[in-house]
């Protein structure tokens, strides 16, 4: 029992840690340019095709490496040429465009590489158990977890330290204030949006490897990440990481008592956390609302 | 009677005319009675989703939840209740329209992208309810087993089952009678404190206007509104499908009310009718038909954003 309850405690963290990748780029754009980005999961199966389509002539870490930036540069193009032009408009429509360019990313995939699953090679290495006890950790989970921290830390050492970051944050304070202040904000969106891309974009190579490739798995994590952003606090990146985590570890554990309900459970804690906190767990007064 | 409205007048009688007439013109242009009937229950869906997001300015993206279960709540009464048409669609109503309500008061209190998320995300439980529970709702592959019953009115015997036609104008009547109160609400006092709302929020709450009360009874009439699309969209398949309160579905009404015009009480129904017979049209002749509907959302969204209708005033003006 007690492993049982141990291994989907740790399948939950490792979802959750898909879910909080996923979440927190899709924070960092909504918070700073007021977009719902539906066409993130769209994003995370570019990485995750990319990484597919490079790793025979770059191997496994070639395409680790270089499938994130990638991603993130069509990202960049998808905003500078589409998203752009709405920032100044009703959110409702930068909600429907990437809505359309979900579909479009997930049919043309499904167009370029077959409606089948496709498998990623990893390291051999890696895909072995530690022990035969714990047989559910592999060596491609730790390492998993292993990048998101690396990850999620760089991210928090950016918006922290470096002048790119701290202008984020200030811009997802006050916008007027900051332009006011000589920073080409359209500029400060287009890398932003390529910070939350990239993420994106790792989380694709990264769900390959443990997942498989299809050309809907983005789908599936979109809503999640949604919910992780909505528990946590609207507005706050701490709020994400912590939402994403927990959702990912409910429904782990959910899933050993209730199975049917794993998938439920989020929805029933958001639905906790907006009665007793309407705000999130870390939203701020005032925030978006 | 001023110039105005006489033209609205005309207006007016157009568009009930094409109504009526629809399965007599359409079949020599190549369509047939059953796409109409299609297009007038998601496009009286539509227009419910824009009764609050025209009208009073506030964007759910989670309506395909309340139109699904209008579906199911009308398929479960004539499958374990009672074979009686009118009777179903009540249920199917009042189960969109109380769950609507109540979730509303969870919701209404928020504004701009996070009501926009939050609804999303209270839309896909009831998506997850209908796809889990199996034993009710026949799980991923929707439920069946149920058909529309004739309607029985004493002097004469409606046959809706099998004659496309009848049952055409059966949903006809249905679609005048929900758009005739959704007009007439529109025109109220209350209609005005709607538009008042989306117009300036701040000035109507300083106006002494409780707005979250007034935003929560317009987000539940347009519960009910899209509550009885569903019960007669479920009439039209014998039908109710999971998928019908995806989130992709929502999608679909909000880009059905913004690609006819959101600003006009006719728009969204236009705005259905193109995008229901462009995709009967597109999945007829590829399989890669999810792209173009994708294609024509960024497009619409880039040069199209005030709808068609929009569009045509503005060059009148």
């Amino acid at each position: 029992m007690t492993l049982l309850l141990l291994f989907n405690i740790t399948n939950g963290l490792i979802v959750g840690a898909f879910y909080v990748l996923m979440a927190l780029g899709l924070s960092l754009i909504l918070n700073l340019s007021n977009v719902i980005n539906f066409a993130h999961g769209g994003f995370l199966v570019i990485g995750g095709y990319i990484a597919y389509a490079l790793s025979p002539y770059v191997g496994f870490w070639g395409a680790l490496l270089l499938a994130p930036p990638l991603t993130a540069i069509i990202g960049i193009v998808i905003e500078r040429v589409l998203v752009r032009p709405l920032y100044g408009r009703d959110p409702l429509y930068s909600l429907l465009l990437t809505f359309g360019l979900a579909f479009m990313i997930e049919d043309g995939t499904r167009f370029i590489f077959g409606p089948q699953g496709k498998p990623f090679v990893i390291p051999p290495f890696l895909a072995q158990p530690l022990s035969n006890e714990l047989f559910f950790i592999t060596g491609y989970r730790l390492f998993m977890v292993a990048v998101v921290i690396i990850a999620i830390a760089l991210l928090f050492m950016l918006l922290r330290y470096t002048r790119l970051g701290i202008r984020i944050r200030a811009g997802t304070l006050d916008l007027e204030t900051v332009a006011a202040l000589g920073i080409n904000v359209r500029m400060l969106r287009t890398l932003n949006f390529a910070v939350g891309i990239f993420l994106a974009g790792l989380a694709g190579v990264l769900a390959a490897g443990q997942l498989g490739l299809e050309p809907t798995m983005g789908t599936g994590l979109l809503m999640p990440s949604f919910i992780a952003i909505i528990v946590g606090g609207i507005g706050s990146l701490p709020g994400t990481l912590i939402g994403g985590l927990l959702i990912g570890v409910a429904s782990g554990v959910t899933a050993v008592f209730f199975p049917a309900a794993s998938e439920a459970v989020i929805y029933v804690m958001m639905a906790i956390v907006l009665l007793t906190r309407p705000r999130g767990l870390f939203g701020e007064e005032g925030m978006l609302s | 009677m001023t110039s105005e409205q006489s033209r609205k007048l005309i207006v007016l009688v157009a568009i009930w005319a094409v109504l009526i007439f629809a399965p007599y013109w359409m079949a020599p242009l190549g369509g047939y009675t059953a796409l109409a009937t299609r297009v007038l229950v998601l496009g009286l869906a539509a227009m419910s989703l824009n009764f609050l997001l025209g009208f009073t300015g506030v964007l759910s993206f989670g309506h395909a939840a309340w139109f699904g279960l209008g579906a199911y709540g009308t398929g479960l009464s004539l499958k374990y209740l009672a074979p009686s048409t009118p009777l179903a669609v009540l249920c199917g109503i009042l189960l969109a329209g109380i769950c609507g309500a109540l979730l509303g008061m969870l919701i209404v209190r928020r504004r701009g992208v996070y009501f926009a998320m939050v609804t999303i995300a209270f839309g896909q439980v009831f998506y997850y309810i209908a796809f889990q529970w199996s034993s009710l709702t026949g799980g991923d592959d929707g439920l069946r087993g149920f058909a529309r019953a004739p309607i029985d009115l004493g002097v004469l015997k409606l046959d809706i089952l099998t004659n496309a036609n009848v049952f055409y104008y059966f949903v006809l009547f249905c679609f005048a009678l929900a758009v005739g109160v959704m007009g007439f609400i529109l025109r109220s006092p209350f209609g005005r404190t709607m538009i008042a709302i989306r117009e300036n929020e701040r000035r109507a709450r300083f106006l002494g206007i409780p707005i979250e009360r007034h935003i929560w009874i317009a987000f539940s009439l347009s519960c009910f509104f899209v509550g009885f699309a569903g019960a007669l969209y479920a009439l039209v398949n014998n039908f109710a499908d999971p998928r019908g309160l995806h989130y992709s579905q929502s999608g679909d009404f909000v880009m059905m009310a913004v690609m006819g015009g959101m600003r006009s009480f006719w728009g969204p129904l236009l705005g259905a009718a193109i995008f229901v017979i462009l995709q009967d049209y597109l999945s007829s002749i590829t399989v890669n038909w999810m792209s173009f509907v994708g294609l024509l959302f960024v497009l619409v969204v880039l040069f199209f954003p005030r709808g068609l209708l929009g569009f045509f005033q503005r060059g009148k003006a």
